[in-house]
C-alpha cells in the first residue's frame, strides 16, 4: 500500500531522513519509532505530501506523491504532530469544512461525520468551540478530522501525545478498531503504545532506519544471551566460584547486598538451548545456601529501544 | 476554492476585526462626505478619491492573518495535505478578502445615494470611479495576500504589504520630481494612482483595466509560487 524508496531529505547542509526504504502492506498497522528528531515526522510529512523529499520515491497504493499528489492525497488521512484545528470554530463546523476540503458529497457529509464524532467519542461536544475544549478533546477533533473522507490510509504523528492516561488508552482503542479496515502508520518515542497497538515496528534514529521487525521478534532477537537474576543467601565469594564451575555459565557477579546475609547476583548463561537454573538450584542446596530469588531478566522493548539507538551513535 | 473562501468570510464575520475595519472605514469617509456636503457640494468624487487612500490602511490590517495565521497556526497542514489544490486554496483566500472589500465599497455607495435622493445626477465619473475603486482593491488585496503569504508574522505582513502599497501609490509623485526621464516613466507605469485617476476622470480606459487585472493575477500567481517554493527550502 505505501511504498518508500531511498527517501532522503535535506535541510541545507542538515540530513534529516537519510535513504530509508520500508513498505507497508495494506490493513497492516506499523509503528514508526525514534527519539525526538530521528525524522520521524518529516518522513511521515513527506508522505502526507507537505513537504518534497530531496530524493527518492513516496508510492500510495501505486501512485507517486510526486507526479500524482491529489490521488495521493485523497487516500490519505493525516494526523499531524500539532493537529491543525481552527479555534474559532465548532467541532461541527470544523468537520464540515474538513469533509469539504475532502470533496466529500453533501450527500455523505452528515452521516460521515456522525459515526466518526461516535467513533472518536465527540458526539456531546460537536457544538463546542474548538477553543474552549481540552487537549484530549481537541487531539480527538484531530483524530476526526483525519478520518473525514473514509481515507484508506491513516498516518498519525504521535496520537496520544499529551494525553492523560485513559485518554492515552481510548484514543489506542480507536486506533485499533480503525486499523480493521485501514492501513496506519503510527509514530510515537512512547514503546509500550507501539508495542500495544502495532504488528510491526520500524525504528529510526538520526535519519536512518535502525531496526524493523515484529514486536514479539525484535524482543526474541535480544533475549538469546540468557541472563538471570538471582538472590541466594550464603557467603558471597564462595557461591560465585561455586557457580562458576556450572556447565554454560558464562559469567556471574554479585550486583549489591540484600538483607543480612543475601546477595543479589546477575548471572548469564552461554547460550539459550543450555539451561542451566535446574544445576544452579541443586548446587547452591547441596552447600546449603538457599536461592530466594531466580528469574530471568528478559530485555523489555525499552531495553531494546535504548540499545539499537545507542548502537546507531555509535557508528 | 469555494469552501475555503466560505470558511474565510465566515471567519472575518465571526470575528470583530470586520466590523471594526469596516466602522473606521466608514467613519472616515463619513467625515470626509461631511466636509464637502456641509458648504452644499454634491460632489462625492473627492470622497471617492480619498476612499482609494484609505485603502492603504485597511487592505494590510485585513489581509494580514489570511495565510499567515494558516502558518502560525499549523493549520497550512491540513490545507496542504487535503486534496484541494495549493491554487484553489490561495484563490480561495483571494476571493474571501476580496469579498469583504465588496462589502465595504457596498456600504460606502450609501453616500452617492444621498446624493442622489437629494437631487444630485448620476456621473460618468462616479460611475467610472467606482468600476476603478474595485479594480484597485482587487490588486490592493492581492498585494496583501501576497504579503501574508511571506512571513508567519501577522504583523511584519501588514507592515509589508502597506509600504509596498505606499510606494506604488507614491510612485506618481516621485515619477514627477525624478529628472531622469526613464525612471521616471518607470515609476509612473508602476503607479496604480495614475491609472486610478483615468477612471475618477469618466475614462474606461481598456489598457487599464488590463492592467489592473493582470496586476492582480500577478501576484496572486506570486502567492502560490512563494508557497510551493517554501515547501522545498523550509527547514
Amino acid at each position: 500500500m505505501i511504498e518508500i524508496q531511498n527517501l532522503t531529505k535535506k535541510y541545507g547542509q542538515i540530513v534529516a531522513v537519510n535513504n530509508i526504504s520500508f513498505n507497508v502492506n495494506k490493513g497492516e498497522i506499523v509503528g514508526f519509532l525514534g527519539p525526538n528528531g530521528a525524522g520521524k515526522s518529516t518522513t511521515m510529512n513527506i508522505i502526507t505530501g507537505y513537504l518534497p523529499s530531496t530524493a527518492g520515491t513516496v508510492k500510495v497504493d501505486g501512485y507517486d506523491i510526486m507526479t500524482h499528489p491529489s490521488e495521493v492525497k485523497k487516500r490519505i488521512g493525516y494526523l499531524p504532530e500539532a493537529p491543525p484545528l481552527y479555534r474559532d470554530m465548532t467541532v461541527t463546523e470544523y468537520l464540515k469544512f474538513v469533509s469539504n476540503l475532502n470533496n466529500v458529497s453533501k450527500k455523505n457529509q452528515k452521516g460521515q461525520m456522525a459515526d466518526i464524532m461516535e467513533l472518536v467519542g465527540l458526539t456531546d461536544h460537536r457544538k463546542r468551540l474548538i477553543d474552549n475544549l481540552s487537549k484530549g478533546y481537541r487531539q480527538r477533533v484531530g483524530l476526526a478530522q483525519a478520518l473525514i473522507g473514509n481515507p484508506e490510509v491513516l498516518i498519525l504523528d504521535e496520537p496520544t501525545v499529551g494525553l492523560d492516561p485513559k485518554q492515552i488508552i481510548e484514543i489506542r482503542r480507536v486506533i485499533k478498531a480503525l486499523s480493521e479496515e485501514r492501513t496506519i502508520i503510527l509514530s510515537s518515542h512512547i514503546l509500550t503504545e507501539v508495542s500495544a497497538i502495532c504488528e510491526r515496528i520500524v525504528i529510526i534514529n538520526k535519519g536512518k532506519i535502525a531496526a524493523e521487525d515484529t514486536p514479539e521478534r525484535l524482543s526474541q532477537d535480544l533475549d538469546k544471551t540468557l541472563k538471570l537474576s538471582l538472590t541466594i543467601m550464603g557467603p558471597k565469594d564462595n557461591i560465585i566460584k561455586t557457580v562458576k564451575k556450572i556447565d554454560g555459565v558464562k559469567y556471574m557477579e554479585a550486583a549489591g547486598m540484600v538483607g543480612e546475609k543475601s546477595y543479589k547476583y546477575i548471572l548469564e548463561g552461554k547460550n539459550e538451548k543450555n539451561d542451566i537454573r535446574e544445576k544452579l538450584f541443586y548446587a547452591m542446596a547441596e552447600n546449603g545456601w538457599p536461592v530466594i530469588e531466580m528469574k530471568p531478566s528478559v530485555m523489555t522493548l525499552e531495553d531494546i529501544f535504548i540499545s539499537v539507538v545507542t548502537k546507531g551513535q555509535e557508528v | 476554492m469555494f469552501t475555503v473562501a466560505k470558511k474565510e468570510i465566515s471567519t472575518y464575520f465571526k470575528s470583530p476585526i470586520a466590523y471594526v475595519l469596516i466602522g473606521l472605514f466608514m467613519l472616515m469617509i463619513s467625515i470626509m462626505f461631511y466636509t464637502p456636503f456641509s458648504v452644499g457640494s454634491g460632489d462625492f468624487m473627492p470622497v471617492l478619491e480619498s476612499m482609494g487612500f484609505f485603502l492603504l490602511f485597511l487592505v494590510p490590517i485585513m489581509t494580514m492573518r489570511i495565510l499567515a495565521e494558516d502558518r502560525k497556526n499549523g493549520t497550512e497542514v491540513l490545507l496542504l495535505t487535503s486534496p484541494t489544490s495549493l491554487t484553489n486554496i490561495v484563490l480561495g483566500k483571494f476571493f474571501a478578502m476580496y469579498f469583504v472589500f465588496l462589502v465595504i465599497t457596498v456600504l460606502s455607495m450609501i453616500y452617492p445615494i444621498i446624493i442622489f435622493a437629494f437631487g444630485g445626477v448620476l456621473t460618468v465619473q462616479l460611475v467610472g470611479g467606482y468600476i476603478g475603486f474595485l479594480l484597485l482593491g482587487a490588486s490592493f488585496v492581492a498585494i496583501g495576500v501576497f504579503a501574508s503569504a511571506l512571513t508567519e508574522n501577522q504583523v511584519v505582513a501588514a507592515i509589508f504589504s502597506f509600504v509596498a502599497l505606499l510606494i506604488m501609490w507614491m510612485a506618481d509623485a516621485f515619477s514627477t520630481q525624478v529628472g531622469n526621464s526613464f525612471i521616471a516613466s518607470v515609476m509612473g507605469w508602476i503607479s496604480l494612482l495614475t491609472r486610478y485617476n483615468v477612471f475618477t476622470n469618466g475614462i474606461l480606459g481598456l489598457p487599464e483595466i488590463a492592467y489592473f487585472l493582470l496586476f492582480t493575477t500577478l501576484f496572486i500567481f506570486l502567492t502560490i509560487r512563494v508557497i510551493e517554493r517554501r515547501r522545498w527550502v523550509q527547514g
